[in-house]
């Protein structure tokens, strides 16, 4: 048994917790902790411009690499201003633990200088928190940290630390299991439910797979594949589910929702069962509740006892890790020696022959309008045709994030990172920092408006001080797009305060930051920018300047049911 | 769909937070909290929390569901069936004396069980226990009387028999 100070605990926490990566900004609470960090050649500390984006980088890695992703902020501001990222990677069901710095134990509570009580402001949007106030306490709770953030549903952990528990003497001891008997996270799929699912799938005739963020934080995109293809059962996914499931598959629907594709909204419409994995049956998915799956029995699997049945009563529900329930589903089918795979395969022809025909009708699309004219959609295609669809995608939110969610191949998980649930514009340059950082060898493109991307524009500073070559595609309409396209839709055009026209010159800018800046006006420009872009070993800003007014469609109003959707 | 009283209890770990975490839950959540009541138990590592809430049945399943997301959270149980659990709630009255109201007073409390636990020069203090129905009886009573004071506990409640979570803790 050895003493050392917190912070040499903390440290040694992470290196134990085979963290190699964490974002972070100094500040006084923390500089304790720094001073070890510039110590251990076992951790590598990437310095942020602003601690929302140490927190979203953190997440980036997470997302990539299925990792905890860590992220050290000063007390105060440095942990408020984490507040949106941290919420971020709650409704995405990201792991991360965050530390930050809090005054000494003796000071809180007295308004002390950079003092906030940032356990209570986080307790609704982090999946547990402490402060700790013992130094004993310390290493334990930096071993439950981690583990509850990486077991079950996952979500990110905050641990608030005193200054003088940085500075006191703690006693390392051994690593003993984690005890805590409140806390179960794995359920075992019970096989009676398994059961009555796969029978519920050999009745079925038009069966429909809706695929969420789940499957991807399972790692189950293979079993997912072997249910699929095995009895050809048609899939959607969810915004967070892209790339689960191969988009270019010839049993790939698209997307479903308010920007989902037509296909997949009137599969889902049409289906007699829908089988609901990792999926939480999200207001942007359903529309308009009573309207959903209307004919359909439901299976649904997911993790979190809370998110089954929670918008949409389900006739089978599972409450499993996604990976386990797939694999007992495939077993089943397997082991039961009645069944012809391919008569389950043509029992679900005629469903085929609809879904082909829906696809036919309203496939993805848009209007070319010539060389002088830039649709963001096309930009996107480019961006996927020139990478081979290989690419890690970022995005910030709104109309370009749709764009990139339906324009661009994901046939592997872990490559699209987007904020899904909370919706955060300023999300995607951060989160391709931390990706890139995760993945050297991989192209990392941030797909960015012009409102969006201001959001975290000083991040092109971290990207640049660490060699980060990460790409950003600016799709800028000089609008703050979605919100626009929403007032020209329900609001009889009346723009109130979504008009971006005073912007920086993004060229110019990206060259102050030591940046390479390129531009494009005309259609005929696209290709050559995205080319140059992907050749320098530079972090490169591209402004596209495209069609003002384009929308994203296929759209659903909110509220509406999904089959009520404008096409374009 | 309509809405119905219930009682819930759990046991949670007995630290800094861990009510806020709950009570955060119902007012982040849009729950209905009528009472709540929380004190360590004979183990002081674990309180126990009894909340009373209005919610339709519906609601109530998520109610339960979140409540045991939380980390905190190491046991819920439902104590609405009477047949299953002992509820009790106790109250403590303050009502003004003057000569007309006395005996009235004191015949009231005597009929309920209830004990006067201060008598001061112009007002009584009446402590009663029992169940809610009884509580709200005897408050309709003193009413006239003229309630200057009063606190309730709000809702305990206890599983008539153990479990095997208790046998296998001996």
């Amino acid at each position: 048994m050895t003493q050392i100070t917190g912070a040499q605990a903390v440290v040694q926490c992470l290196v134990e917790e085979k963290v190699s990566t964490i974002f972070g900004y100094p500040g006084g609470a923390v500089i304790d902790l720094y001073d070890e960090l510039i110590q251990s050649s076992r951790i590598k500390h990437i310095l942020v411009r602003h601690e929302q984006a140490a927190v979203h980088a953190a997440d980036g890695y997470a997302r990539v690499t299925g990792q905890v992703g860590v992220a050290l902020l000063t007390s105060g501001p440095g942990a408020t201003n984490g507040v949106t990222g941290i919420a971020t990677a709650y409704l995405d069901s990201i792991p991360l633990v965050i530390l930050t710095g809090q005054v000494p134990t003796a000071m809180i509570g007295n308004d002390a200088f950079q003092e906030v009580d940032i356990v209570g402001i986080t307790r609704p949007c982090t999946k547990h928190n402490y402060l700790v106030k013992q130094k004993e306490d310390l290493i334990p709770t930096l071993r439950e940290a981690f583990h509850i953030a990486r077991t079950g549903r996952p979500g990110p952990v905050l641990v608030d630390l005193p200054k003088d528990i940085m500075k006191a003497l703690v006693t390392c001891r051994e690593t003993t299991p984690i005890k805590m008997h409140n806390y179960q996270p794995t359920h075992e799929p019970e096989m009676e439910q398994i059961t009555r699912a796969c029978r519920l799938i050999m009745e079925a005739h038009r069966p429909v797979l809706y695929v969420g963020g789940g499957v991807v934080l399972a790692n189950a995109d293979r079993e997912l594949f072997e249910l699929a293809t095995k009895l050809d059962i048609p899939v959607t996914t969810t915004l967070m589910a892209l790339g689960a499931f191969p988009g270019s598959h010839q049993l790939s629907m698209g997307m479903l929702g308010m920007h989902g594709t037509y296909t997949a909204n009137m599969a889902v419409a049409e289906a007699d069962l829908l089988i609901s994995v990792g999926a939480r049956f999200d207001d942007r998915v359903t529309g308009k509740l009573d309207s959903f799956a209307p004919r359909a029995r439901i299976i649904h699997v997911d993790i979190d006892p809370t998110s089954i049945s929670k918008n949409v009563k389900v006739d089978v529900p599972i409450i499993s890790d996604c990976k386990k329930a797939l694999t007992a589903m495939n077993t089943w089918f397997n082991n039961e020696q009645q069944i012809s795979v391919t008569d389950e395969k043509d029992k679900h022809q005629t469903w085929f022959e609809q879904i082909r025909q829906w696809n036919e009708r309203h496939p993805l699309a848009y209007r070319d309008e010539g060389d002088d004219i830039i649709k963001p959609q096309y930009v996107v295609e480019m961006l996927d045709e020139l990478t081979n669809g290989e690419a890690i995608i970022a995005t910030e939110v709104g109309q370009h994030q749709m764009w990139a969610a339906q324009f661009y191949r994901y046939n592997t998980p872990r490559r699209f990172l987007t904020s899904g649930g909370l919706g955060t514009m300023g999300y995607g340059l951060p989160a391709a920092i931390g990706a890139k950082l995760a993945r050297p060898d991989a192209v990392v493109i941030d797909i960015a408006g012009d409102a969006s991307i201001q959001m975290n524009i000083q991040e092109l500073a971290t990207a640049r001080q660490y060699g980060c070559p990460v790409k950003v595609a600016i799709l800028n309409n000089q609008f703050l797009g979605m919100v626009r396209q929403w007032q020209e839709l329900f609001y009889d055009k009346r723009y109130a305060s979504t008009e971006m026209d005073i912007a920086p010159d993004f060229v110019a800018l990206a060259e102050a930051y030591g940046a390479v800046g390129l531009r494009a006006t005309k259609k005929s420009e696209v290709v050559e920018v995205i080319k140059q872009a992907l050749a320098v070993d530079n972090t490169v800003l591209m402004d596209f300047r495209i069609a003002r007014e384009e929308g994203v469609y296929p759209m659903v109003p909110a509220g509406k049911a999904t089959t009520e959707m404008l096409l374009v | 769909m309509e809405e119905q009283s219930y009682v819930l209890t759990m046991l949670v770990a007995n630290k800094p937070g861990v009510t806020s975490r709950v009570t955060g839950l119902f007012s982040g959540r849009g729950y209905n909290m009528e009472s709540i009541c929380g004190a360590p138990t004979h183990d002081p590592g674990i309180s126990r929390i009894t909340i009373k809430t209005k919610a339709t049945p519906d609601q109530y399943i998520d109610i339960q569901k979140q409540i045991n997301r939380l980390i905190d959270v190491i046991k819920l149980r439902d104590m609405t069936m009477e047949d299953k659990a002992i509820k009790r709630e106790m109250a403590l009255i303050s009502v003004e004396i003057t000569s007309e109201n006395r005996t009235e007073l004191i015949q009231i409390a005597d009929i309920f069980h209830a004990r006067i636990v201060n008598a001061g020069i112009d007002s009584y203090i009446v402590e009663v226990t029992g169940t809610e129905d009884k509580v709200n009886a005897i408050i309709d009573l003193l009413r006239p009387l003229g309630i200057k004071k009063l606190t309730r506990s709000g809702v305990l409640a206890l599983y008539r028999e153990l479990d095997d979570s208790h046998r296998s803790s001996r």
